[in-house]
């Protein structure tokens, strides 16, 4: 079948990608000045310390040989000791990812429970005042920085208003659920621990809309002209002309092929959020890997960056892979072609 | 005489552009018997595809007037806003066939889901097995081998041909009592093109329907067509019967258009019609031909009016108005 082979090409190239990516960061993760050894062991440890260290860390091997052992290490699974928090890194990845990938998956999916309707309505008034608030809402989303819509929230809602938790993942006063996924809400759901997970939920409410906002404003824009583009064509006069509802003529014979191009840009949107997600993270201390990330970088934390990265770059390529998937379930020229 | 099925009067339409408001059909007036084969024809551009349209109610937005007359079946359409009515119209009596089989047949959907929702809208199946069965043997009927490979495949991976063949299928499949055809099949090669009147002509007969079609390919008209109307910038300039036509035609547009017809003996190349069609936001007035026409004087500034000339035939120019019949050879 076309499509198994599709997506078997897809992985296989997905894996040349993060070898590429693996490189590159380990380059530039080099790049930084300073000596990690002496930044992980302080000012006052003696030389014969820090050069044992960087021994330990292949740090005086040509970066050849030092992308080597890290090669060595990921075919067993392991990326290594952070110099930061001293443990091994997938430990750290598999605490903090948990939290970033439950905040993103909230705000992608505000993105398109919220956008991709929002899109529709716009391009079904167009040019009406329904269209315009949409088209107001859309540009502000895309225009305004994501930190600033974090911090606007911030002050309205649990400032002025205080209707919802200022930061963090939890309340001081709640139990974090058992540990399964390592997210909060499902964690919650899962352990039946309803309480909790309505206070993880109101939570998530303000980081997950800021983070949704760009990406919202993008889909909706995106929707709508792809939409209008759908309504002009012949296929939609011909629904007309057979007089299929309103409904049906634009959610199902204008909106499917709108859908194709919309959804491949909202991949790459994905993208932008990852990114946006550092900073919504710092504001909102959401303690995901952001905030290790960071401090990864600040300290030289060559193992820990680069297994960030690493799982960034997994993430994305996921990501995108499932949105190729649907949109090869949408447009039959990409599964029967 | 019988009502015609279908009789359009006066049929003016406006649109508010960015440029000022277009006059794009300047008082249109037709009419179709029951099973009669009617033409339109006329360059690209001067109304005929908006013509039809307005007819099924296709144009919409808020910068579009419509006024005038158009009765089907005793009813008024221009302005009905009655669901009920427009559902017994569209797809069940009057029902369209498109230029482009291939752009008017959705992409993403199968030619099953897209025939079985025609054919449930028809309101004679309601369930989608019915249809199913009731699409094959429509399949059939124009001569598909095998219905159920096409049924299941989606447009794009159909040949042009075979994709009008559908389309045809979905126009009749309800057994409407008129068929508008936009074009058929021009955007085919000519062989396709000629298949395709065969075959609405064939399947159009057998139901007893009428054909409302938009060609500008005046062969198309003298092979299909009983009655023709020639249209320009948005006005009937002349009717006739379709042999009266081209064995007499009257007004100066008509004979241009059948100068400009390339002949397959050779000789010198066609006459072309010099100029292109007025821009409508600001149409010349009186005959909007005037401005190309070799035999235009200063009457042809005023508005002019159809002048019969017996057994059907129709104009609306100086040179046969009564006053200046005589004068002109």
């Amino acid at each position: 079948m076309p499509l198994t082979k599709y997506f078997f090409n897809r992985i296989w190239a997905s894996i040349f990608v993060l070898f590429g990516v693996s490189v590159l960061i380990f380059l530039i993760a080099r790049a930084i000045p300073g000596d990690p050894a002496r930044m992980a062991l302080g000012p006052r440890a003696s030389t014969e310390m820090v050069e044992q260290l960087r021994e330990r860390l292949h740090l005086n091997d040509s970066i050849p040989v030092q992308y080597y052992h890290f090669l060595r290490g990921v075919t067993e699974g392991d990326l290594g000791m952070s110099l930061y928090t001293k443990r091994p890194v997938v430990q750290d990845l598999a605490e903090y990812f948990p939290a970033t990938f439950e905040l993103v998956f909230f705000a992608g999916l505000i993105m398109v429970i919220v956008g991709i309707p929002l899109g529709i309505l716009s391009a079904r008034h167009q040019d009406r005042l329904t269209d315009n608030v949409a088209r107001i809402i859309a540009l502000l989303g895309v225009v305004t920085p994501t930190f600033v819509w974090a911090i606007f929230f911030m002050l309205i809602f649990a400032y002025v208003f205080d209707i919802l938790p200022v930061m963090g993942r939890l309340g001081e006063t709640v139990e974090p659920p058992p540990h399964i996924t390592g997210m909060y809400v499902f964690d919650s759901i899962l352990a039946g621990q309803w309480h909790t997970c309505k206070d993880a939920l109101l939570h998530m409410i303000m980081p997950a809309a800021a983070l949704a906002l760009s990406g919202l404003g993008q889909a909706a824009r995106l929707t709508r002209t792809n939409m209008l583009e759908s309504f002009g064509r012949p296929y939609t006069e011909m629904a007309r002309a057979y007089n299929f509802t309103e409904v049906q003529t634009s959610m199902k014979y204008a909106l499917r092929p709108a859908m194709i191009p919309t959804l491949t840009i909202l991949g790459l949107d994905f993208a932008v959020m990852l990114g946006n997600a550092f900073l919504v993270e710092e504001v909102f201390a959401w303690g995901g890997l952001a905030q290790y990330c960071v401090s990864a970088i600040f300290y030289k934390d060559l193992n820990g960056i680069v297994g960030t990265v690493l799982v960034i770059s997994m993430f994305f390529l996921l990501v995108n892979m499932v949105i190729d998937l649907v949109v090869a379930y949408l447009n039959p020229r990409i599964r029967l072609g | 005489m019988p009502s015609p099925l279908l009789q359009m009067r006066g049929l003016h339409l406006k649109f508010d552009l960015f440029e000022g408001r277009s006059h794009v059909l300047n008082g249109v007036d037709l009419s179709i018997k029951k099973g009669e084969r009617v033409a339109i024809v006329g360059e690209s551009g001067c109304g005929k595809s908006t013509a039809i349209r307005a007819i099924l109610g296709l144009l919409r937005g808020r910068n579009v007037h419509l006024s005038g007359s158009i009765l089907f079946g005793g009813n008024e359409l221009i302005d009905n806003k009655s669901r009920k009515l427009w559902g017994d119209i569209r797809g069940r009596r009057i029902s369209m066939i498109f230029q482009d089989p291939t752009a008017a047949l959705n992409p993403v959907f199968t030619v099953k889901d897209q025939m079985t929702n025609v054919i449930i809208r028809g309101g004679k199946v309601r369930s989608r097995k019915a249809a199913l069965n009731i699409a094959r043997d429509a399949l059939k009927r124009v001569a598909i081998a095998d219905p159920d490979r096409i049924l299941n495949t989606y447009p794009f991976q159909l040949s042009g041909g075979l994709a009008q063949r559908v389309m045809i299928t979905m126009a009749l499949i309800n057994r409407p009592e008129l068929v508008l055809a936009d074009e058929p099949g021009s955007a085919l090669d000519v062989t396709v093109q000629e298949q395709t009147l065969h075959l609405m002509s064939d399947l159009t007969q057998e139901d007893g329907a009428a054909v409302l079609i938009i060609t500008h390919n005046l062969g198309v008209v003298r092979e299909f067509a009983q009655r023709v109307y020639v249209m320009y910038a948005g006005s009937i300039v002349e009717e006739a019967g379709v042999e009266e036509l081209f064995n007499n035609p009257a007004h100066p547009y008509t004979r241009a258009l059948i100068d400009a017809v390339p002949k397959l003996t050779g000789g010198d190349l066609p006459k072309t019609i010099e100029g292109v069609v007025p821009d409508y936001t600001n149409p010349p007035t009186g005959c909007r031909f005037h401005t190309r026409c070799s035999f235009a004087q200063d009457a042809c500034r005023e508005d002019q009016h159809m002048t019969d000339l017996g057994h059907g035939h129709r104009v609306a120019c100086v040179l046969h108005n009564n006053i200046n019949r005589l004068s002109v050879k």
